[in-house]
């Protein structure tokens, strides 16, 4: 949490003011038993009925502070909590927008999802707890407790009493229960997996006819649930009656005592009376105190998650001498070229790569899932760095040129097709936004996307819900190609991208590219031969390494690893006899 | 007079005030249906009730005690008496305490056994139900009945329904007690009780409207949060990031300042029901003062104006909440009510030594009337056959196969094995003659033993490993650190996707089925993987009658028979030769997907 109050401090003055007026609500709490006493003790005595109503006016008076003091504190502590809230995720999400793809690997993307919403809403309510709760509770209890002291010092030391009788018991009740309370959480995680495995396989569930099994499963992760439950509520429903005892007990001693008092003239009846709506006071702000303090520990998980996010510094930044300007031709040259993720002990993904490709040149990639082809092309754009070796372009190493410049110049159209809630012009305008809609078309008809944007009702003003969902994987693919294109950049990278694609559209794109790109440099990783058998080099990688390379000809001539997968590919009932 | 401070046990707290709550259709029939749960405890409930009740009125009575105890014997100055009341007073709040740690264990006892009844009746109702129901209802939304749903009865009946009742006790025992003291405080008191509805209701209605913009900027928000963390790295390759930014700052802001305001107006509560409360407080002492009522009698009377307030504001809440677990409890006896698969008919068989001969005649098939998928499909398979069923995606490929397993009924012909219509063998012996390797592999959490044990309960070693080897898994698995003992955990990376295929393969080998159903994989597997679970399926589809969802070229040449299908209708059928030379749909088909 310390790492955090950074985010408070521009709203200090805030921060500040709301403990202020939690003091005048708090004061007013105390000043009104106080005033009560008065009118018991000098209104009653006297029987000056203009005293009491003067009094009652005054308690209105102080009662209406109060309200004010309340609604301020609850005004800037609100306030404080969602300017704190928002900036943090500001913060974050520009932390993520900065995150090279190692760093996005680490974080799962269901995992940044909750730290942006779930995480960030608990500790928005954490520090409106802390700035009214938190604040309220002690101060009501050193208020209380020096108001007391002040009536009836040696009463006091029943309340002292009282007070570490009760932080005994919440202490206990506390440790007792957390660790159940842990269990309880494990429970309904294994409740939900079997639910969740049931529903994602009940093809499989009904087609081996085990219905009986999962339910037995089932109600044993249930009974499970429901004994811990029924636990860890035992305990923690031991606090009430508990306290219940402590509080009236003390309140009885009190009684009897400043009974006594009373009688000898030490205390007034009217400080009695006011002694124990504090004793009330106090003991329930620590009850309060003890339920917030369990909350924020559970936030704890929070802090760190956020922490975790916003103490990742991205490791792919700008050196500080970057140039742009550079990509003129598009000869890309790989020199030894080692790559391993952080943090591996495995051997590395990539080992030894050197490699020239020349402006214009077409080069297929083949290879097993795996083998390291898509982490070999995500390395041009830096989109991770190389461990070993270097990678040129035109001459520059890539960690020289510009970041920006490099990526607006290098087009790459990742494996997994995603588009933006949206239009499909808007989507295919990510590549160029200011693009005329007769390049758009042109794109598209390279891309083999014009005929099924055309043929919708809304042609390219569809509207795609999120995560393009209206649309099937290879109407994706082809967007997503098509929006690359629009970049016009000096290197095209494909990382199979038309995998669902039909082949006959797929041989449409390839020979559209072709003519159409001549002077693009184009990198094509594909699983099936038949994409890549025309390209001008064909690079085989097996293992991290680079096995086989060369023409069609020249690899099926070799009888290596490509004329193996080729023959499976167009001959597969070779295999079997 | 502390009976009613905040326990330990979490509860909606002020910050829920004015939630939008979800209404539910008819509280009526839902509430008897709950009924028939929570009745099944009756005695239980019964002795919270009581408990309830008691714990609230004895701990009231010990308030109005403590102004006898002033009246009588503090300013009388009769000390041996006091010393006898204060003894009495003690028993009662040690009673007090009792009864309310009595129900209060009493009812997460009930309220637990009751959810996990439901939960366990919602599970197998679940296993009972129709396909159509799973591919029709969203995961989550199933999801969601047994977790939220349930959670929100849990709570109301372990929290709710007491405090429902300590409310109502504590308001009536109260006006009870107050009377019998003095009726003028009473009066004094009782004023404030529609000034605090009052305010209650106003700020409640205000605070709804805001909450439910915040809910709306919120979904907002982790609309285009989940987008684009999702989206990530395709905005990273075409340098959006600053964008993208500009986006969610915009929707940032606005949640920031509508949650501000919803924070704010439920935030205002509190202090306002203090000033009430201190309202409340002041008038007793005033009013008390000015007609001489006596000083235990004012003390009683502080101490009751001090409890009178919170049932109120608190009864106004649990409605609220109650009325959200009627909604869930409404949601849950919804999935129960659903129409379960079919029961076997009377004189369903079993089948026993089965040949292996599949027909299908004149089937009609759709899943939405009116929409026909399947078209009076004929169908005929001989003993080991194997059928291979081509054609473009949403042909009805995948419906045939879902109507022989029964995954979806027939509305028109009929299917029979062996001669027997499918309608007339136990679903259960149906599924265990049939075997399925679908396209989305699925495996259990659970050690690989189990996963390939899955279809045959109680398999020994030798033959899970038997059929690991026929499905080209043993080598895989022996290299594993635990071999058979390796452990999948759900979306577990240990094993790839194209070894899960296999362990799917060594599953059905093990279960040994007479027919075979088979989806074959588009997925993502390298050719070499490729070639072996190939290898496999052969040996699996070695003596059966097999129906195959073909991709594979291999698959498709070494059919008996070749079904095209096309918008649910069978258009062309023969082996793969006679299809060639009838250069119809067939050889176009090939020729475009397979030749160079």
């Amino acid at each position: 949490m310390r790492k955090l109050l950074k985010f408070i401090k521009p709203y200090t003055l805030w921060a500040i003011l709301a403990p202020i007026m939690m003091f005048v609500e708090v004061g007013s709490e105390l000043v009104i038993p106080k005033i009560m006493a008065l009118i018991v003790d000098i209104g009653i005595a006297s029987g000056d009925h203009g005293y009491i109503i003067k009094m009652g006016i005054l308690m209105v008076i102080a009662a209406l502070l109060g309200a004010v003091g309340g609604i301020g504190c609850a005004y800037y502590a609100s306030k404080t909590a969602m300017y704190f809230g928002a900036d943090i995720r500001e913060e974050m999400f520009a932390r993520i927008q900065s995150f090279s793809f190692v760093n996005l690997d680490k974080f799962h993307t269901s995992s940044m999802i909750t730290r942006l919403t779930n995480d960030i809403t608990q500790l928005q309510q954490i520090v409106t707890l802390c700035l009214r709760g938190l604040v309220r509770s002690p101060l009501m209890m050193a208020g209380g407790l020096a108001m007391a002291i002040a009536i009836n010092p040696r009463l006091t030391l029943i309340l002292f009493a009282a007070l570490v009788i009760m932080v005994f018991f919440i202490s206990v009740i506390i440790s007792l229960s957390f660790p159940l309370f842990k269990r309880v959480q494990t429970g309904i995680d294994k409740i939900n997996t079997v639910m969740r495995e049931d529903l994602s396989g009940i093809r499989v569930v009904k087609a081996f006819v085990r219905e009986d099994k999962e339910k037995e499963k089932f109600a044993e992760a249930n009974d499970n649930l429901m004994n811990i439950t029924i636990k860890a509520f035992r305990t923690i429903t031991m606090t009430l009656p508990l306290m219940t005892i402590v509080l009236n007990s003390a309140m009885l001693l009190i009684v009897w005592r400043g009974g006594h008092y009373v009688s000898v003239g030490d205390m007034t009846s009217g400080d009695l009376m006011q002694y124990m709506t504090y004793i009330t006071q106090i003991l329930m702000s620590l009850m309060m105190l003890s339920m917030l303090l369990m909350m924020i520990s559970r936030a704890r998980a929070c802090t760190d998650r956020v922490n975790e996010i916003l103490d990742t510094d991205t490791d792919i930044v700008d050196s500080p001498d970057a140039v742009s300007g550079v990509i003129t031709d598009g000869r890309i040259v790989f020199d030894s070229v080692t790559f391993s993720y952080p943090a591996s002990t495995g051997d590395p993904v990539l080992e030894n790569i050197s490699l020239t490709i020349e402006p214009g040149e077409t080069v297929g990639i083949l290879g097993e899932t795996g083998a390291g082809k898509s982490t070999l092309v995500n390395l041009i754009p830096r989109l991770y760095d190389v461990t070993g070796g270097s990678i040129t372009i035109d001459g520059v190493d890539v960690r020289k040129i510009s970041l920006d410049y490099l990526r607006k110049n290098i087009g790459i159209v990742l494996q997994k097709a995603l588009l933006f809630s949206g239009s499909i012009a808007e989507n295919l305008r990510w590549g160029n936004k200011d693009a005329s809609d007769d390049e758009i078309k042109e794109a598209c008809i390279t891309a083999g996307a014009d005929e099924f944007i055309e043929s919708f009702k809304d042609g390219f003003d569809t509207q795609l819900g999120q995560g393009g969902v209206n649309l099937s994987g290879g109407q994706k693919q082809r967007i997503s190609i098509a929006r690359t294109l629009l970049k016009k950049p000096k290197i095209l990278i494909f990382d199979d991208s038309t995998s669902a694609v039909d082949t006959g559209t797929e041989k449409k794109i390839r020979e559209g590219l072709a003519t159409r790109l001549g002077n693009t440099t184009k990198i094509i990783i594909a699983q099936k031969v038949s994409s890549i058998m025309n390209a001008d080099k064909i690079i085989v990688i097996h293992n991290g390494k680079i096995a086989e390379q060369g023409t069609h000809d020249q690899l099926l001539s070799q009888n290596g690893i490509y004329s193996e997968i080729y023959k499976t590919q167009t001959n597969l009932e070779t295999e079997v006899e | 007079m502390a009976s009613n401070a905040p326990t330990g046990m979490p509860r909606s707290g002020r910050h829920d005030r004015g939630r939008p709550v979800e209404k539910p259709k008819n509280i009526g029939k839902t509430l008897k249906k709950l009924w028939a749960y929570v009745g099944r405890h009756g005695i239980k409930l019964f002795a919270v009730i009581f408990f309830v009740i008691a714990s609230t009125l004895i701990n009231l009575r010990g308030t109005s005690m403590i102004g006898t105890a002033i009246d009588g014997y503090i300013l009388p100055g009769d000390f041996y008496g006091l010393r006898r009341m204060l003894i009495r007073l003690m028993l009662v709040y040690v009673l007090s305490a009792f009864f309310s740690w009595a129900q209060l264990q009493l009812s997460v006892n009930l309220a637990q056994h009751t959810v996990a009844d439901i939960r366990r009746d919602l599970f197998e109702k679940l296993q009972l139900l129709p396909l159509k129901f799973f591919d029709t209802t969203p995961r989550g939304d199933i999801m969601s009945r047994i977790t939220n749903d349930v959670d929100t009865i849990s709570n109301a009946l372990n929290v709710s329904i007491t405090q429902f009742i300590s409310s109502t006790v504590t308001i009536v025992g109260i006006i009870g007690f107050m009377l019998y003291l003095s009726p003028l405080l009473t009066l004094v008191v009782v004023v404030t009780v529609p000034l605090l509805i009052a305010a209650t209701n106003f700020i409640t209605k205000h605070s709804r409207i805001y909450f439910k913009q915040q809910q709306k900027a919120l979904g907002d928000l982790n609309g285009i949060v989940e987008e684009n963390i999702t989206g990530q790295k395709v905005i990273k390759v075409f340098v959006k990031e600053e964008d993208i930014k500009q986006k969610l700052n915009v929707s940032n802001t606005a949640l920031r300042d509508i949650g501000v305001k919803a924070q704010v107006i439920s935030g205002v509560m509190g202090p306002v029901s203090t000033f009430i409360n201190s309202l409340g407080y002041g008038f007793v002492a005033v009013m008390g003062a000015l007609f001489n009522v006596p000083l235990g009698i004012i003390t009683s009377f502080l101490l009751y104006s001090r409890q009178f307030a919170r049932p109120f504001s608190e009864i106004a809440q649990l409605f609220n909440s109650l009325l959200s677990a009627v909604a869930g409890a409404e949601r849950i006896f919804d999935v129960m009510a659903v129409e379960p698969e079919p029961a076997d008919r009377e004189n369903a068989v079993e089948l026993t030594d089965i040949k292996g001969r599949v027909d299908f005649e004149n089937v009609d098939f759709s899943y939405v009337e009116g929409t026909p998928i399947l078209k009076n499909i004929n169908l005929y398979a001989k003993p080991g056959q194997t059928i291979a069923l081509v054609g473009p995606t949403g042909a009805g490929k995948t419906t045939i196969i879902n109507l022989l397993t029964r995954f979806y009924d027939i509305q028109k012909g009929r299917i029979s094995i062996d001669n027997t219509d499918i309608l007339d063998i136990k679903m259960s012996s149906l599924r265990r003659s049939l075997g399925i390797v679908l396209q989305d592999t699925y495996l259990f959490s659970g050690t690989i033993f189990d996963n390939i044990a899955y279809g045959r309960p109680g398999a020994t070693e030798a033959q899970v490993k038997e059929a690991a080897m026929l499905a080209n898994a043993h080598e895989f698995i022996r290299r594993l650190p635990q071999g058979y003992q390796t452990f999948l955990s759900e979306d577990s990376d240990t094993i790839s996707q194209g070894q899960k295929q296999m362990l799917a393969i060594a599953r059905t080998i093990l279960a040994d089925p007479a027919i075979l159903i088979l989806d074959e994989a588009t997925s993502n597997v390298d050719t070499r993987t490729e070639v072996k679970i190939q290898q496999a399926m052969l040996t699996l589809m070695k003596g059966r009658t097999s129906f195959v969802i073909a991709h594979r070229l291999s698959t498709i040449r070494n059919a008996n028979l070749i079904a095209v299908l096309k918008d649910g209708e069978i258009i062309e059928r023969g082996d793969h030769h006679e299809l060639m030379r009838q250069k119809g749909f067939y050889y176009n088909l090939y020729m475009n997907q397979f030749a160079e």
